[in-house]
């Protein structure tokens, strides 16, 4: 069976045209998201004169490193003091400024937490904290650096507005959006390169979904780097005869929850998948909507209870259950709980 | 502006006679935390910080970061006496709903910079400041009150490089070195000293005065910054619960208040100094 484009939507041709190649994650153009925010708030500085960066010595690697060469009176580094950064970055946004603090997620999110809730989410003050490295995207880093509950600390923040973009062109356009939104964003970016699957056009909202695959048999709801693994799953039941939907969940919080609510009323069967612990994350938040207003079969995947081994990020998250066989899974057994009424 | 210490001593006078009546009223409140700091508060918001109670937001205002911020009693009674919040609204202090809740919120009570009680944030939030500042080219400063106790928690020495770093001059931090926390004293807690040489090792420039004498404190503060290039910090010896003899230099009123018969015994030790008769 050859792949049927019509169903797509916004993916670049290309990538419609390769999703059934067992090598589509080789072959693909690939960047990794921390890039794109890079190249994204250099374009906005020059917008706006408000927006400054905080750096904590890991400049290079996210390569706002090229912001402080263009802008060096725009960019702080902290040195290796995450929770001095983010407590700074309050103080700075109580003036007008508009940081961007930027570090890796394990650090973002935990080491910084108390700095985050309490002098950025509490008083309501205009942070941004991109935050790499998030989810098991750092592979051969190994536990410490694996950020694999960023997404479900930072939904737990009152108030707070996660996004986890699938892409580099979507990472730009949240980026753009960020800056314009009032308030705290944690955006989190993939450390290892990820397929680039849309282009600038992308219709990016905070807070909306985007219908990526038409289908009726069940919904696939992905965020960040599973995205791209939903993808490949789809059109490989779509081989097997089942027509699945896709949405990129891309903003986590606040959750588009008439979007989920059409999948479950139309497709009736959920998969939500996540490179993100089981707890507390896009699962989690799709279930807690269900439950409340439209239950139906669900299966979740994403990291269960056990902290990763490390290796090359592929092979990483294939062994913790993330990619495209175990959602195919996934999918065939919601199917199966639909039709059986279980 | 006052310019006259015996004007202030009145001041701060009245803030104590204040702040323990609304301690008693809320039957909530550190006591002890909020004596100590109360001769710098008086000296900053009455002689030194450039502020405006009319536009309590004014883009150019000194910004003062109160870091202890469970000594928000502290706070609301100099802000309620410098004319930011109105005198009437203290008795509201901690009760359901108030605004003026046991550690301060910017988003509710005009005059208050930052969301503070979680210790050890204060100092950090002034480094944003105080580099915003600069950034801007601007000619306001950062003050910044710390405890003592505070001082032990590891953002604060975070923040103690990144201020001489970036040669923060217009930073001011202000540590009330009451040498009590909350169970017992700082140095048999977690020893702090040598203090003052820690933050001179820092790149600090350091002054060491008597936290409740209004000239010294009104001299140390006009003379900032001590020394260009560098910020500037006082440690000011204080004790917890000054001005009234059961309450001061006593680790068990960090978290106890007044009751009505030591209130009144609290209120004639300190006199009516007769700043204002209504009270």
């Amino acid at each position: 069976m050859t792949i049927n484009p019509s169903r797509y939507h916004q993916l670049l041709p290309e990538v419609v045209q390769m999703l059934d190649a067992p090598d589509f994650f080789t072959r693909t153009k690939s960047i990794a998201t921390r890039f794109s925010y890079a190249e994204a708030v250099l374009e906005l500085a020059e917008r706006n004169s408000r927006i400054v960066v905080l750096d904590a010595d890991v400049s290079k690697s996210i390569n706002t490193n090229k912001f402080a060469d263009k802008y060096p009176d725009r960019e702080f580094n902290f040195g290796i003091a995450e929770q001095n950064m983010m407590a700074a970055a309050a103080g700075m946004a109580t003036t007008g400024l508009i940081p961007f603090a930027s570090t890796y997620a394990v650090f973002a999110s935990l080491r910084a937490l108390d700095q985050v809730r309490n002098s950025i989410h509490y008083p309501h003050l205009n942070v941004k904290i991109a935050a790499s490295h998030s989810g098991i995207t750092p592979g051969p880093d190994g536990v410490t650096h694996q950020a694999q509950e960023d997404l479900s600390i930072m939904r737990s923040l009152a108030t707070s507005t996660v996004i986890a973009t699938a892409d580099a062109p979507s990472t730009k356009l949240a980026t753009y959006a960020a800056a314009d939104w009032d308030g705290p964003v944690y955006l989190s970016f993939t450390r290892d390169p990820v397929p680039v699957l849309f282009d600038i056009n992308y219709p990016f909202q905070i807070g909306k979904m985007v219908l990526l695959r038409d289908g009726n048999d069940a919904t696939i709801i992905a965020n960040r780097d599973i995205v791209a693994h939903a993808l490949v799953a789809a059109e490989k039941l779509a081989q097997e005869g089942f027509d699945i939907r896709v949405i990129d969940c891309h903003t986590l919080k606040p959750l588009d929850v008439e979007t989920i609510l059409q999948a479950a009323r139309e497709t009736g069967a959920i998969v939500t998948a996540e490179n993100n612990i089981i707890f507390g994350g896009l699962g989690s938040a799709v279930a807690e909507t269900l439950v409340e207003n439209y239950p139906i079969p669900m299966q979740r995947i994403g990291v269960q209870d056990t902290f990763a081994e490390s290796g090359p990020y592929l092979q990483v998250i294939d062994k913790y259950g993330l990619t495209s066989p175990h959602i195919v899974r996934a999918v065939k057994r919601v199917i199966e709980r639909k039709k059986s009424g279980r | 502006m006052l310019n006259d210490p015996r004007e202030l001593c009145a001041r701060a006078n009245s803030i104590r006679r204040r702040n323990l009546i609304m301690l008693n009223h809320a039957g909530l409140g550190h006591t002890g935390g909020d004596l100590s700091a109360t001769d710098i508060l008086a000296t900053l918001y009455f002689s030194i910080l450039n502020i405006d109670p009319q536009v309590p937001d004014k883009a150019d205002r000194d910004r003062f970061i109160l870091s202890k911020g469970h000594c928000s009693g502290v706070l609301y009674t100099t802000l309620a006496e410098a004319g930011f919040i109105p005198l009437a609204e203290l008795d509201t202090f901690m009760q359901p709903l108030s605004r003026l809740n046991g550690h301060p919120n910017r988003n509710k009570v005009p005059g208050v910079e930052t969301n503070t009680g979680a210790l050890g944030h204060g100092l950090p939030v002034a480094i944003g400041t105080a580099l915003a500042a600069k950034f801007d080219d601007a000619t306001w400063r950062t003050f910044v009150l710390t405890g003592d106790g505070e001082l032990q928690e590891g953002s604060n020495w975070e923040a103690a490089m990144a201020a001489a770093h970036y040669k923060l001059d217009d930073l001011v931090l202000i540590i009330d070195r009451n040498r009590l926390q909350q169970g017992d004293a700082t140095e048999r807690t977690m020893h702090l000293e040598p203090l003052a040489d820690k933050w001179r090792a820092f790149g600090w420039s350091v002054r060491e005065v008597d936290g409740h004498d209004h000239a010294v404190l009104l001299g140390t503060f006009r003379s900032v910054p001590f020394e260009l290039g560098k910020p500037s910090c006082v440690i000011a010896h204080t004790y917890k619960g000054q001005g009234v003899s059961f309450i001061r230099d006593r680790a068990e009123w960090h978290h106890r208040v007044p009751s009505k018969d030591e209130l009144t015994i609290a209120l004639e030790e300190l006199g009516d100094n007769g700043h204002d008769p209504a009270l």
